[in-house]
């Protein structure tokens, strides 16, 4: 019988296990502070729980942490972890080290559902959730853990296509009991599901970021599905519906294809789109992927675009491109060519 | 449990409406009608839950827009805590449902709609609504049973209406996966607009056929099993 983790938990959870076992109450908060806090991988290694409850613990359960099975580094520095999951699956992490920040790039789901046209993830379909467990599990088991200035959830998968477990993951690396990190040190980033973007701004003090990628509805509804059912105009009203405070951050996220999004008629609508909304605009270069006929904008347009925008009166960035030569880069993630296709129903 | 995008779907406004029937229309999938309240376009969905506990999921509409109930079609998910319910629903007995929406709109243009399993459902509404004229219907499937609504579709159709069956085959049956058939046409209808209805995998795997053969992604609108 396959042990359950207990690493994802949070301390009611684990409460309820110790109980169960007949251990005492206070134990739960010593395990979680072992798995959290001292990062133990076994229960060997938390040795103020007495032996015989830590045998208890070993017959039934695991911590349940895993190593990353491969890594590559890419000539700036970046690396992209791959990380096996419970049922046999394979997901990826960026660490992207720039200066005095360490920023891990984490994944939510194996796969995506979304299909947007230009993204690498999409290709391989959905497979499965992760357990929050398994989100954190990229962050504990990096070997530059302790060097992470920032988490940004936007690697594979859609965050908001897996609420629960990304919430729960929120909790565990922002609680006291947990990692007792900043919310602020986290983006978690959505193509713009309204309702649990809603959920997550009203539950969560972690930073939002929304993909745009083009403010017109007939052009965004060819490159991201999900337009035909949450609309951009509609995901930005929403926004403009809350008080985000002078600490916490939206930003846009505005790939940049060739002649398809990056004209001053696109310049003029986003400015239209946003106006009076306190937020930024990251620009960010295409990294073309197989089978698909759009082209990054040139960096020249790129700038331009920047500089239009900034005119604007709308904060803009251009976002470096890392990890580009070990697939790592925006939109590059994909564990495909590891998965065991199902029998598909077309 | 996968509760999914539409898992989360909490804050639209759902009402409260009697289940005018329940059909199965093949093994383990179900049509269910509801009075219409509504107007809608063809291929909008609504949210849809059986009670406040499981979030609601959303589902293309299958009835046309002048009639006067409503329909969804649904198939039963085993790991799924909504559809086996659904299932299990008798006449009477209330289902909680969203105001229609979506984008994913049919009009008079000549079109190609693509559709895996389940994903017939817009095309459905949309035939119905009096939209087949210039219309091919290209429907993949596992087995001969997966093509719902077939009569409907051949009696307007006729040569229209090709069916993609991947694990058997049957009469007027194109023995193969639906990206094959696709692969196989050498003369798409580039002037064509291009519908693409089911799984994630179904639509990138047909978008990516559909633009490799020179179709503008200015002309291919997608739906995907959120």
């Amino acid at each position: 019988m396959e042990k359950i983790a207990l690493f994802g938990k949070a301390p009611n959870e684990l409460s309820e296990i110790v109980e169960r076992l007949g251990m005492q109450e206070f134990s739960a908060k010593q395990i979680a502070e072992w798995m959290y806090k001292k990062h133990a991988r076994t229960f060997e290694e938390m040795t103020n729980l007495p032996k015989l409850a830590r045998q208890k613990l070993e017959e039934v359960y695991s911590v349940g942490k895993t190593d990353f099975s491969n890594v590559q580094t890419s000539a700036d520095g970046t690396k992209k972890y791959l990380f096996p999951t419970t049922n046999k699956q394979f997901i990826e992490a960026a660490y992207i080290p720039d200066d005095d920040r360490a920023t891990l790039c984490v994944s939510s789901q194996v796969g995506c559902k979304m299909g947007c046209l230009f993204c690498m993830t999409g290709k391989q379909g959905f497979q499965s959730q992760l357990k929050a467990g398994e989100i954190v599990n990229q962050i504990d088991s990096l070997p530059e853990r302790d060097k992470l200035t920032n988490i940004v959830y936007m690697g594979m998968g859609e965050p908001f296509d897996n609420l629960d477990e990304v919430m729960r993951s929120l909790e565990i690396l922002t609680s006291d009991w947990g990692y007792g990190m900043s919310p602020r040190r986290i983006t978690v980033s959505t193509i713009g599901i309204i309702p649990a973007m809603k959920h997550f701004i009203e539950n969560s003090e972690s930073h939002l970021a929304v993909s745009m990628h083009t403010p017109f509805h007939e052009d965004r509804r060819k490159l991201m599905p999900i337009e035909n059912v949450y609309p951009i105009s509609e995901v930005i009203q929403q926004l403009r519906s809350y008080d985000f405070g002078k600490q916490r951050r939206i930003s846009f996220e505005y790939i940049m294809f060739k002649d398809i999004n990056d004209t001053p008629r696109h310049v003029n609508e986003i400015a239209r789109l946003l106006n009076g909304l306190r937020c930024r605009m990251n620009l960010i270069r295409f990294h073309p992927i197989p089978g698909t006929p759009l082209q990054s904008s040139t960096d020249q347009r790129i700038m331009e675009f920047k500089d239009a925008l900034v005119k604007k009166g709308i904060r803009t960035t251009v976002r470096a491109s890392r990890g580009q030569d070990i697939f790592a880069a925006c939109g590059l993630l994909s564990t495909k060519e590891r998965i065991k296709m199902q029998s598909p129903d077309f | 449990m996968d509760t999914g995008l539409s898992g989360f779907i909490k804050k639209l406004p759902l009402q409260a409406q009697p289940l005018i029937r329940l059909k199965e229309i093949s093994s383990e999938v179900f049509v269910i009608s509801i009075n219409r309240n509504h107007d809608f376009l063809p291929g909008q969905v609504v949210a849809v839950t059986t009670d406040f506990s499981i979030p609601p999921r959303l589902y293309s509409i299958c009835s046309g827009n002048k009639e006067k109930e409503l329909s969804i079609l649904f198939n039963v998910k085993h790991d799924g805590t909504l559809s086996p319910k659904m299932a299990q629903l008798k006449k009477d007995d209330t289902l909680f449902v969203s105001f229609p929406f979506g984008a994913f709109l049919g009009d008079d243009k000549p079109a190609w709609w693509i559709a895996a399993g389940t994903g017939i459902a817009p095309y459905r509404s949309m035939l119905r609504s009096g939209l087949g004229n210039n219309k091919t219907l290209i429907h993949g499937g596992r087995t001969t049973d997966s093509f719902y609504f077939s009569d409907e579709m051949t009696a307007f159709l006729s040569d229209r209406y090709i069916r993609c069956c991947s694990q058997q085959s049957g009469e007027g049956l194109y023995n193969g996966r639906l990206t094959s058939w696709l692969q196989n046409q050498e003369d798409l209808p580039l002037d064509h607009l291009f519908y693409l209805c089911g799984s994630a995998e179904m639509v990138v795997e047909v978008r990516d056929i559909l633009i490799g053969k020179g179709v503008d992604i200015d002309r291919i609108m997608s739906e995907i099993y959120f």
